[in-house]
């Protein structure tokens, strides 16, 4: 069925909320706001006030009043309006959220999804425009997810939900309008198994989040001029399914990692070891990594064009790893 | 003068907790002596009327949180000394199999859910608690322990905005010593003579108790738990103590902070001391029951020593269970 990323959130959270009483919605402007980005539209008038949660801005109180829920039994989803306002929660998820299984020795879990949109939409400056996944999945005790299809997000979504542990969910600005088919009745994607969307022999590309269909694009016109190129999508960041993205580069012996975070330290730069580890001696060449530009985003469109990967250099890269550049 | 609420059996169960409380902190200080205990350790010697207190106007399904100084509320919530201890050695028999250490005790069966060490972070877990058992409709309280080092933090304040603004049924402990570490309240809070009164600036009730006297603890408690429990939302105790100890085991028992007649002027009002005295006045006990606890008291801590000691170290295959639940 063909529906928008945004309906397929919907839905996910719908029908897991009608699946389970201990799930409830907690954010910003997600009750009769209908979701800054219209995410929880019509949840508040099927589900009351008491499980769809206006709360106050003030992230670091509200993330870890749902952390305390979550101890006590109870499975919140929170929406942060947008994943920069998650720095101010970041004690919360990190000092808490991910460390209480840990340090009460199994004693208390923390069963909670954190979702909003990371990312760069169109001219939003540069507190409102970062990809942060890199930093979560720094954290042991945390799951980052970050898919890039409608279908994904639903499947996702859905067993995050009933995860029992702290997932966050990256979505994109840009992403929730897009549309695709999406699965008939009730399914789920299992975390930590990546999909491969394109087939391909001549190269690899990584790539997830709104950066999957830049990917996709520049496999199309590569593929016009008889380079065939594999895309594979993670789709979850932590645990990340490394022998999906090796047994490609086995076959391709050449690979690109494309993500629209900073350039040092990102998660293009774990990916490359990993594969470094596990295929150096299938590769052909040095694996190439598009990213971000290591600046804060500017806010003039131009500028802000240049700081984000685009099809152009996508294809440079393959070109160049495939020697026809 | 004898109050309805003063009966021998509950008066000598409050002074026998706080007496194991006292007794395990100086035996702990003693282990950090000699290095059985390592990293930091936060003694709540000086403060035990008031865990014990706030504790035992609780239900056993009620929930408690502390911060980092939270040996006292885990052992009056009544864990076992030798698992607290063994906690403390880094022990597999420990509360957490030696994951959490001094910091964190965590104890979920007894409703013990945990001590955290990021000043103020653990108040918005209480909220959270307090929102869980309003959401299940179940008739149940959360108690928050904080020092007062943690009110100019904005995760307190958004805590306590939250729990106003939705009438959550929690009651804020405010363990006011006087000092966030060194630097005494004066200088660190603006309403530092009126604490409580942050709290009430956000429409919560409030009131000041002297947190030296455990009777006077228990009775506020016994009253505003009520009131939560029955839906009045939540309530702020400043509760006025004070820290015999250093800080921690690196700070002396008085620094260049605070003098040593002040100390010892703070000595004369020891909790102990006071319950004490209102039983020997009352004729509600005898020195011989006194003598009784401590022995009973040093036997327990004796054995929570022993168990520590004798237990094993986790095994290094423990490193990665439980980073993430099944």
């Amino acid at each position: 069925m063909l529906m928008s990323y945004r309906e397929a959130l919907n839905q996910a959270m719908r029908e897991e909320m009608r699946r389970d009483s201990r799930i409830f919605l907690i954010g910003e402007e997600v009750g009769y706001y209908q979701g800054a980005f219209k995410v929880s539209k019509g949840f508040v008038e099927e589900f009351g006030p008491q499980r769809v949660v206006d709360t106050p801005i003030t992230e670091a109180g509200f993330t870890g009043l749902a952390i305390g829920a979550a101890m006590a039994g109870l499975h919140p989803i929170v929406e942060l309006m947008t994943m920069n306002f998650g720095i101010l929660a970041l004690d919360q998820i990190v000092n808490n959220a991910a460390k209480i299984h840990y340090m009460s020795g199994g004693q208390l879990s923390v069963p909670l999804v954190i979702r909003g949109p990371g990312s760069a939409a169109h001219q939003l400056g540069a507190q409102h425009s970062q990809s942060l996944e890199a930093w979560f999945c720094h954290v042991p005790g945390l799951k980052v997810i970050a898919p890039a299809t409608p279908h994904d997000a639903k499947g996702l979504l859905k067993s995050a939900i009933r995860d029992n542990n702290p997932v966050i969910f990256i979505e994109a600005q840009l992403l929730y309008g897009t549309k695709g088919d999406v699965g008939d009745g009730e399914y789920t994607i299992p975390l930590g198994v990546a999909e491969v969307k394109r087939a391909g022999r001549d190269a690899t590309i990584v790539a997830y989040s709104k950066m999957l269909l830049l990917a996709l694009e520049a496999a199309d016109q590569l593929s016009r001029e008889g380079i065939e190129v594999e895309v594979i999508d993670p789709r979850t960041l932590k645990p990340l399914d490394i022998p999906t993205i090796v047994a490609s580069v086995k076959k391709t012996g050449r690979l690109v990692i494309v993500e629209e975070g900073w350039h040092f330290c990102g998660l293009g730069a774990q990916i490359a070891e990993s594969i470094y580890a596990a295929a150096f001696d299938y590769l052909d060449a040095p694996i190439q990594r598009v990213t971000g530009e290591d600046v804060p985003m500017p806010y003039s469109r131009p500028l802000e064009n240049a700081a984000i990967p685009d099809k152009a250099r996508v294809i440079e890269a393959v070109k160049t790893l495939c020697g026809t550049q | 003068m004898i109050m309805p609420s003063m009966d021998r059996v509950d008066l000598l169960f409050l002074y026998r907790q706080m007496l194991l409380i006292r007794r395990f902190e100086e035996k702990s200080a003693e282990m950090y002596a000699l290095a059985k205990i390592a990293g930091f350790l936060h003694l709540y010697i000086g403060e035990e009327a008031i865990a014990v207190g706030a504790i035992a106007a609780l239900r056993p399904d009620d929930y408690a949180i502390s911060a980092y100084r939270d040996h006292g509320h885990c052992l009056a919530r009544g864990s076992d000394p030798g698992q607290v201890m063994a906690e403390l050695f880094g022990k597999a028999t420990g509360l957490c199999q030696g994951k959490g250490g001094s910091m964190h005790l965590v104890d979920a069966p007894r409703r013990f859910m945990g001590g955290y060490a990021i000043v103020g972070g653990h108040i918005p877990l209480a909220t959270g608690l307090a929102f869980a058992t309003k959401y299940q409709t179940l008739d149940l309280v959360t108690v928050c322990f904080f020092g007062e080092g943690a009110i100019p933090s904005g995760q307190a304040h958004e805590a306590l905005n939250l729990a106003a603004l939705w009438k959550l049924p929690v009651i804020f402990v405010c363990e006011n010593n006087r000092y966030g570490m060194g630097t005494p309240a004066e200088r660190a809070i603006a309403l530092y003579a009126d604490v409580a009164g942050t709290a009430r600036s956000y429409g919560i009730m409030a009131e000041r108790v002297d947190g030296m006297d455990v009777l006077a603890v228990r009775d506020l408690m016994r009253k505003v738990v009520e009131q939560a429990r029955g839906g009045k939302g939540p309530f702020f105790i400043e509760a006025m103590t004070y820290r015999f100890m250093g800080h921690s085991m690196s700070d002396p028992a008085h620094g260049h902070y605070r003098t040593k007649e002040e100390v010892e002027e703070h000595r004369k009002r020891d909790p102990l001391l006071l319950l004490k005295q209102t039983i020997l006045s009352n004729n509600l006990g005898a020195e011989a029951d006194f003598i009784q606890l401590e022995l009973e008291v040093g036997e327990v801590v004796t054995a929570a020593v022993r168990f520590a000691d004798e237990s094993p170290f986790p095994p290094l295959s423990d490193l990665y269970d439980d980073v993430l639940a099944e």
